[in-house]
């Protein structure tokens, strides 16, 4: 009997577990649409923010080995431009029945309230907050998710805006990632993406003694933050009752099949994408099915949260 | 890994008033014509820049913006980062007869895929479009490899006076239809493809775009559903055909469509 890879995510269903990262190729429509065709079971947008961005100088991204560095600088065309990529994307995404997650971000709490109110005229499936992005230093502005409070402030002024289902990325850069957790579920945080990239890091060109990334220092993803994901991805899953995206370094069915061992609901994948290319997915699903057969799991629900017990 | 491989500048060429060609202390063996490397100028910026002959590693650069001004100010012995070689480049497979379409820079990717079909004894003739004689580059090399040399500068100071792209439609006139390969500016290639269509000659076109990550992550090159950096950057005349951006937009930093030039 083929396994079930069926999951439900905040009310929406998704054909599979696996999930477009935010940041990943969530510009035009027409990749967004090729992504759900190479087989994921959602997409994410790139973060839109109100206003467009430039982001930051090259380089922004590099493999340097156990992982991605990146400092993109959250460059997208702006809210008015996504706005009609978001429409046409659903449009096409629709018959194949994966659902797309629009990322915002915004400078001020107040913006992030504008923002979602604005992306949800696209109806995107979900609205993705992101709120920890290791990137944006102007010295005023502390991520967002680096404090509990102002993480539930920015939830509920997103809640008060929209009427789709909001997932609030986290940050891994901090020192209890449930007290925030905590913290904009009782804001009314639908569902949890844990977690955002690392750091923020550093590598240096020892040649040149400059660093790597135009930017300077960037956020580590991919393998080198896989581990850390999945321990927040526990605690997380402990201590609050919302569905949660296990974000941070999923390559292979494995990974996949651990985050859900510790409760994840779907499994965000990006950095993979660097080395597996957009089959990632197709291939990221039939890993998991062949754990499933093999210990004769019916659907994630058979295995979701096993490890939860376990593991002290 | 993708981190940059630093290398050393060893001659700079003055290839035209505002050309100028950089050969690096590296070789890229493993390179194909038209193929390109994210060239990193630490401090500066990083572009995709087109080969121009892998062994050694040389870039020919116009200039026309910040890096490339910063670029044309460095000196032997300093100091560059290559990552690469990324995407598709150029076919020869099956290919009888070839006509070369360059415009500007162009010329230096199809220079490398010249010394490729002169090695496979492919019968070759090149068309090399600029506005002025004195804009014209790589003509020299061309003509060393004793194949076809067509000039058409848009002022007839040399050669044919017109585009590059009257002068390719004039060559076709009296021999058989060759596989048709084009690097230049869009709009060029965008009538190169129209001319493709109409005659059924089978096309690979070298395609620009703004780029970020230079493998697949970022989607900042997207052309409708394609990938520049790793679709291409020569996509062949049935992949462009039915792109509705081709020829009208590019993207810029953030994403945005801006009409293509």
């Amino acid at each position: 009997m083929q396994p079930d890879l069926q999951t439900t995510l905040c009310g929406v269903r998704l054909p599979n577990p696996t999930v477009l990262a935010s940041g990943i190729l969530g510009l035009a429509h027409e990749v967004l649409v090729r992504v759900a065709e190479a087989g994921a079971g959602a997409v994410t947008t790139k973060s839109i923010s109100l206003a467009p961005r430039d982001g930051y100088p090259n380089p922004v991204v590099l493999d340097w080995g156990a992982g991605l560095i990146n400092a993109v600088g959250l460059s997208n065309p702006g809210i008015e431009v996504m706005v009609e990529e978001i429409r046409a994307a659903k449009e096409r995404l629709a018959p194949l029945g994966v659902p797309l997650i629009a990322s915002i971000f915004a400078d001020t709490i107040y913006d992030f309230g504008t923002i979602a109110r604005y992306v949800s005229d696209a109806v995107p499936d979900l609205i993705e907050v992101n709120i920890s992005c290791p990137n944006v230093d102007d010295r005023y502005l502390r991520m967002f998710a680096a404090e509990p409070y102002v993480a539930a402030q920015v939830t509920r002024r997103v809640k008060q805006n929209t009427d789709l289902p909001v997932l609030v990325k986290l940050s891994p850069n901090v020192t209890d990632i449930v007290e925030v957790a905590e913290a904009v579920v009782e804001a009314g945080a639908d569902g949890i993406t844990a977690v955002n990239s690392l750091g923020p890091g550093l590598i240096l060109d020892i040649e040149t003694c400059r660093p790597l990334l135009a930017h300077g220092t960037g956020g580590v993803s991919g393998a080198a933050l896989r581990p850390i994901a999945a321990r927040c991805v526990r605690d997380i899953c402990r201590a609050v009752d919302v569905p949660v995206v296990a974000t941070g370094g999923i390559a292979s069915g494995r990974d996949a099949v651990e985050m859900i061992l510790l409760g994840a609901t779907a499994v965000g994948i990006g950095s993979a994408v660097a080395r597996r290319g957009m089959a990632v997915f197709a291939q990221v699903c039939q890993e998991i099915e062949s754990y499933m057969a093999r210990h004769d799991y019916e659907n994630l629900a058979a295995f979701r949260r096993r490890a939860l017990a376990i593991v002290p | 890994m993708t981190l940059p491989t630093i290398a050393r500048i060893r001659h700079i060429y003055d290839e035209s008033r505002t050309v100028r060609s950089f050969e690096l202390d590296i070789a890229m063996p493993q390179a194909e014509p038209g193929q390109f490397v994210l060239l990193w100028l630490p401090g500066v910026d990083e572009k995709p820049m087109s080969i121009a002959n892998p062994n050694p590693l040389t870039l020919t650069v116009m200039r026309v913006g910040p890096f490339s001004t910063a670029l044309h100010r460095t000196r032997p012995g300093d100091l560059l980062g290559v990552r690469g070689p990324y995407g598709r480049g150029f076919s020869l497979c099956e290919t009888k007869s070839a006509l070369l379409v360059a415009g500007g820079c162009g010329a230096a990717p199809l220079y490398f895929l010249a010394r490729r079909a002169v090695e496979q004894n492919i019968p070759t003739t090149v068309v090399l479009g600029a506005r002025r004689a004195n804009d014209l580059i790589y003509a020299d090399r061309f003509r060393a490899l004793g194949i076809e040399l067509l000039v058409a500068t848009d002022d007839g100071s040399l050669g044919f006076k017109g585009t590059a792209v009257a002068c390719a439609i004039q060559a076709l006139a009296n021999r058989p239809t060759p596989s048709l390969y084009a690097c230049g500016p869009e709009r060029m290639l965008a009538a190169l493809l129209n001319l493709c269509l109409q005659r059924s000659i089978p096309g690979q076109f070298s395609v620009e775009r703004y780029m970020k990550c230079g493998f697949g992550l970022c989607g900042q090159c997207a052309i409708d559903g394609l990938l520049v950096c790793q679709d291409g950057p020569v996509l062949t005349v049935e992949q462009l055909k039915d792109l509705h951006d081709f020829g009208r937009f590019r993207r810029s930093a953030t994403g945005r469509k801006l009409p293509v030039k």
